[in-house]
């Protein structure tokens, strides 16, 4: 990708003498999914003569990106696509750019069969019992309010969606008896489905309300290590338990979970809910005990320590949270933490818990926008890696699951394999997961980088190093 | 389907004022809320595919919408009217309307009965003579000729720029009109009620095709038939519905389409039926003229179009004035700017140029010698019918450039813009599934999917005629712009 290559730069070594050229094209209004423009990228940077390629909708964080690329990125609309490339053979990369858009988009199995063009139609052909939104922020609204209006609960992948669309959604979704979930909702697991951002859990009793993907991602994975299995897990959005939300969405979640016969126990993960909420919420009485966790410097807890608390009330050991310790090498002494994450709550736990340092959430709407969140596309991590200096310490998290990205040591672990900097990393996965956690830890470790499975002893452990 | 998509029905209201969201019962919140974690889920997709083939690695169902962004500089606009807590009862209330219209052919009146003396109708938008196109023109000519208000064509150029009659659409009197529509107060109209609702929807007599006024030709032939049909015709078909009695159009619209018309292109089945409701009383009532009016009407197989735009007018107009409805209530052209209505926009008008139809012509004629886009037939896609029916009739498909997959195609796509399936219109071909019915502008602007149109296309020049038929594409700027005047009066 953009970054410096795995291999060595191909250079016309022994050929002719000419440098690589570059072009970029301009597509008006032509639309296609981050993910699949950066699938595009990676699939044309791996060409042979292609010494730079991205493929991406002219947003201004990629128009930047681009120009720090050193391409000269003519006008153009965030709606509009971009095709940079820099090769011995322009003409050529652009064509297969093209070829491969095209078949991105996706072969249409009967001509004749119209796909639905919006959930509204979909929800019509009676497709679905959930609607699942991840389109671009501003769009999720009336994909949503399509799902609602047909009586199917939702769960809003995207984020930047604002309060009063999330309010008028929540509110009408009161009126059909559906659950929203989200906005920016990362992760969910209904009835042993993973939705968006999931790691493979074993079926148990633990049923989890989540204001926070990344947050029920760490205590799910650490319950999984437990040997602790999930019912559901039901996110609700960050927002859901401010005063303005009023918690919709949690009380719904958690009526839902305290109805369903396989869930013994209700974990909340939430920050410290608005006192109104807070009352509404307890107002509800639910049958089935319910473990708060919450987050946040007044909250006084952290995820993991979360997870050890449902351990206990259901009267299971606590384990030893598997790490990877650095093997020690000739570094100077850290003067500086840099946290580099792609999960908002795993960031601020670990900022609380270092107490100190620069931390930057790759995940929030500033880098999302017209590129794939940081769990699937890492190019904005390694570039990070790569400027960070010797005297840093950089903690980041990587986040294991269906959804994310299939290896990400395949990019991050070389790119810590050549920073000089010490590297720490929270491993949030399960056994189970299709990325394989053990073979994930075994590279990053081998790269020189401490790995840990509890994001907060990874923090700890950064801090420690200071 | 479908009760999702046509929850009116399934709500069974009754009146506009109901609100809430009772009608929904506990069934559907029972379905909702306890059985999504009863069961590993149905999911339906929208936005990154990486997360539908993450649901598939993990064998969950999913269907994926193909989903793109709306048309551009729409989404401010979307958001304020999507989220206007009338619109989905507005829309269902109106859509309701619209399909349940009963329209009944009950006789046939003189314009000069609706129209003062002064005033001529025409299709589309308001036009004035000096924007208006050479058919437009030539339409309303022959007019000036046919009720004697000028001497000859130069004379009744200089008198229509002089502003000597007033000119204003049918639609605002409760009329349609093919191509350039043109209605003056000596000529007979059609007239439709709705039994349902109670309104009424009036056409003119249609003439045939060729050289004719509505496409804009008014030569001494053209002039001779609307004076026959002024003398004989007209008459005739009075005496005629009187004995009949009022004619189930909707029953008869419904037997059309199974006999492959789509009610715009193609009458031929629907003028047939109605010819064997007529015949025998045609004998009777004018038994002097009974076997010339008989051989215009078998003579023209489109003479049904204008009774059908009669009826689809009469269920669209009983979907108007419903506040904070999306519904599209009219789509018409005049020759020079394509307009739509939107039912909770009352009688605002949203235009954008009329484009050139993409055809098959006749003799040597070419594009070249085509109008822009011209006449209220688009009626009948408004109502379900036409272009949005094409997969009813695929004996014409190559009349308007394809093959009978692109019209399979072209109504599959017309469900993706409609806010229901006629509950009697229906497709033989398509497992008699209801047409696509009521285009809603929001479903527009969020698809990028334009009505498919088709038409008759006339001649450049005032005075040539018809030249050729096709498919139109109106503009998106017309729904783009009703869009934004509902995001103004959003709640």
């Amino acid at each position: 990708m953009t970054g410096p290559a795995n291999g060595p730069m191909s250079g016309p070594a022994n050929g002719p003498a000419i440098g690589p050229e570059q072009a970029v094209l301009v597509r008006r209004g032509a639309y296609h999914d981050s993910v699949a423009l950066m699938r595009v990228s990676r699939a044309l940077s791996e060409l042979p003569g292609v010494t730079a390629a991205m493929v991406a909708m002219a947003t201004d964080l990629n128009v930047s990106i681009l120009r720090e690329m050193g391409f000269a990125v003519p006008e153009a609309d965030p709606g509009d696509l971009l095709i940079a490339v820099r090769a011995h053979d322009t003409d050529a990369a652009v064509e297969e750019a093209e070829r491969q858009l095209t078949a991105a988009r996706g072969a249409d199995s009967d001509p004749e069969e119209q796909p639905p063009l919006t959930t509204r139609s979909a929800t019509a052909r009676g497709a679905g019992d959930l609607v699942l939104v991840s389109t671009p922020g501003e769009y999720a609204f009336f994909e949503a309010l399509d799902a609602i209006e047909a009586g199917l609960p939702v769960m809003i992948f995207s984020d930047g969606v604002g309060l009063a669309q999330e309010r008028r959604l929540k509110e009408l979704a009161e009126t059909k008896g559906v659950l929203v979930m989200g906005p920016d909702c990362g992760t969910a697991a209904i009835g042993g489905a993973g939705l968006g951002f999931a790691n493979v859990l074993a079926p148990g009793p633990v049923g989890v309300v989540a204001a926070s993907g990344t947050g029920a991602q760490q205590v799910t994975c650490l319950l999984d290590r437990a040997g602790v299995g999930v019912s559901h897990v039901l996110g609700v959005g960050g927002r859901d338990l401010s005063a303005e939300v009023g918690g919709l969405s949690t009380l719904r979640a958690l009526g839902m979970l305290d109805d369903d016969p396989a869930t013994e126990l209700i974990v909340l993960i939430s920050k410290p809910p608005a006192p109104e909420v807070a009352r509404a919420v307890l107002k509800r009485r639910p049958r089935t005990p319910v473990v708060p966790a919450l987050l946040g410097q007044a909250a006084g807890t952290d995820l993991t320590r979360a997870a050890e608390d449902v351990l206990r009330a259901l009267g299971r050991p606590v384990p030893e949270w598997p790490s990877w310790p650095a093997r020690p090498g000739p570094r100077p002494a850290p003067k500086r933490l840099k946290g580099l994450y792609s999960g908002g709550t795993l960031s601020a736990e670990a900022a609380l818990l270092a107490g100190q340092g620069d931390f930057v959430d790759f995940g929030d709407d500033a880098f999302t926008r017209g590129r794939a969140h940081p769990m699937i596309d890492p190019t904005l991590r390694v570039e990070a890696l790569d400027r960070a200096e010797e005297t840093d310490v950089v903690l980041m998290d990587v986040v294991l699951g269906h959804g994310a990205d299939p290896d990400p040591a395949a990019s991050l672990a070389p790119a810590v394999a050549r920073t000089p900097t010490t590297v720490v990393i929270a491993l949030i996965g399960t056994e189970g997961d299709p990325q394989d956690l053990r073979r994930q830890a075994t590279a990053f470790h081998e790269a020189g980088a401490a790995v840990f499975t509890s994001n907060a002893q990874a923090a700890r452990h950064a801090r420690s190093l200071l | 389907m479908t009760h999702a998509q046509h929850p009116a029905q399934e709500l069974g209201l009754t009146h506009e004022g109901r609100g809430g969201h009772e009608g929904f019962g506990g069934r559907e919140e029972a379905r909702a809320a306890g059985a999504l974690l009863s069961a590993p889920p149905r999911v339906i997709t929208v936005g990154a595919g990486l997360l539908d083939e993450a649901l598939r690695a993990q064998a969950v169902p999913t269907t994926p919408v193909a989903w793109r962004p709306p048309l551009p500089g729409t989404a401010a606009d979307l958001a304020r009217v999507l989220a206007d807590p009338r619109r989905q009862q507005a829309n269902e209330l109106a859509v309701r309307r619209l399909t349940s219209a009963r329209p009944y052919l009950v006789g046939v009146r003189r314009a000069s009965e609706l129209l003062d003396e002064d005033t001529f109708l025409h299709a589309g938008p308001p036009i004035t003579w000096e924007r208006a196109s050479g058919p437009m023109r030539g339409a309303l000519i022959g007019a000036m000729l046919l009720e004697g208000r000028a001497a000859d064509e130069r004379e009744a150029a200089d008198r229509l720029a002089a502003g000597a009659v007033a000119l204003r659409p049918c639609h605002e009197h409760s009329a349609v009109g093919p191509m350039a529509g043109v209605v003056c107060p000596s000529m007979w109209l059609f007239e439709v009620r709705d039994d349902e609702h109670g309104g009424t929807a009036y056409c003119s007599l249609n003439e045939g095709l060729g050289k004719v006024l509505r496409y804009g030709a008014y030569g001494p032939e053209v002039l001779d038939r609307l004076r026959w049909m002024d003398r004989v015709l007209g008459p005739a078909l009075a005496a005629t519905l009187e004995r009949t009695g009022p004619i189930d159009l909707r029953a008869l619209i419904a037997q059309a389409l199974q006999m492959g018309d789509e009610l715009h292109n193609r009458n031929r089945a629907a003028t047939s039926l109605l010819l064997r409701e007529l015949a025998p009383a045609v004998v009777e009532a004018a038994p002097g003229t009974a076997a010339e009016v008989l051989r215009f009407v078998n003579g023209n197989d489109h003479f049904f179009l204008n009774i059908g735009m009669a009826a689809a007018k009469a269920g669209t107009d009983a979907a108007r004035d419903v506040p904070g409805s999306s519904l599209v209530v009219a789509m018409a052209r005049n020759g020079t700017d394509f307009g739509v209505q939107v039912s909770g926009l009352g009688g605002q008008w949203f235009t954008g140029p009329a484009g050139v139809p993409d055809g098959l012509y006749l003799g040597s004629y070419g594009p070249e010698d085509a109008n822009p886009d011209i006449g209220d037939s688009t009626i009948t896609e408004t109502s379900g019918l036409g272009g949005f029916a094409m997969a009813a009739a695929p004996a014409i498909v190559r009349f308007v450039g394809g093959e009978v997959g692109d019209a399979v195609r072209a109504t599959r796509s017309m469900y993706e813009i409609t806010l229901a399936e006629h509950p009697v219109y229906q497709i033989p071909g398509l497992g008699f599934r209801g047409t696509p019915v009521g285009i809603d502008v929001t479903l527009v602007a969020r698809t990028g999917l334009l009505p498919v149109v088709n038409t008759g296309i006339a001649g450049r020049v005032a005075g040539t005629g018809q030249v050729g038929a096709g498919l139109v594409e109106p503009p998106a700027g017309a729904f783009t712009s009703a869009l934004h005047a509902l995001a103004a009066v959003s709640k």
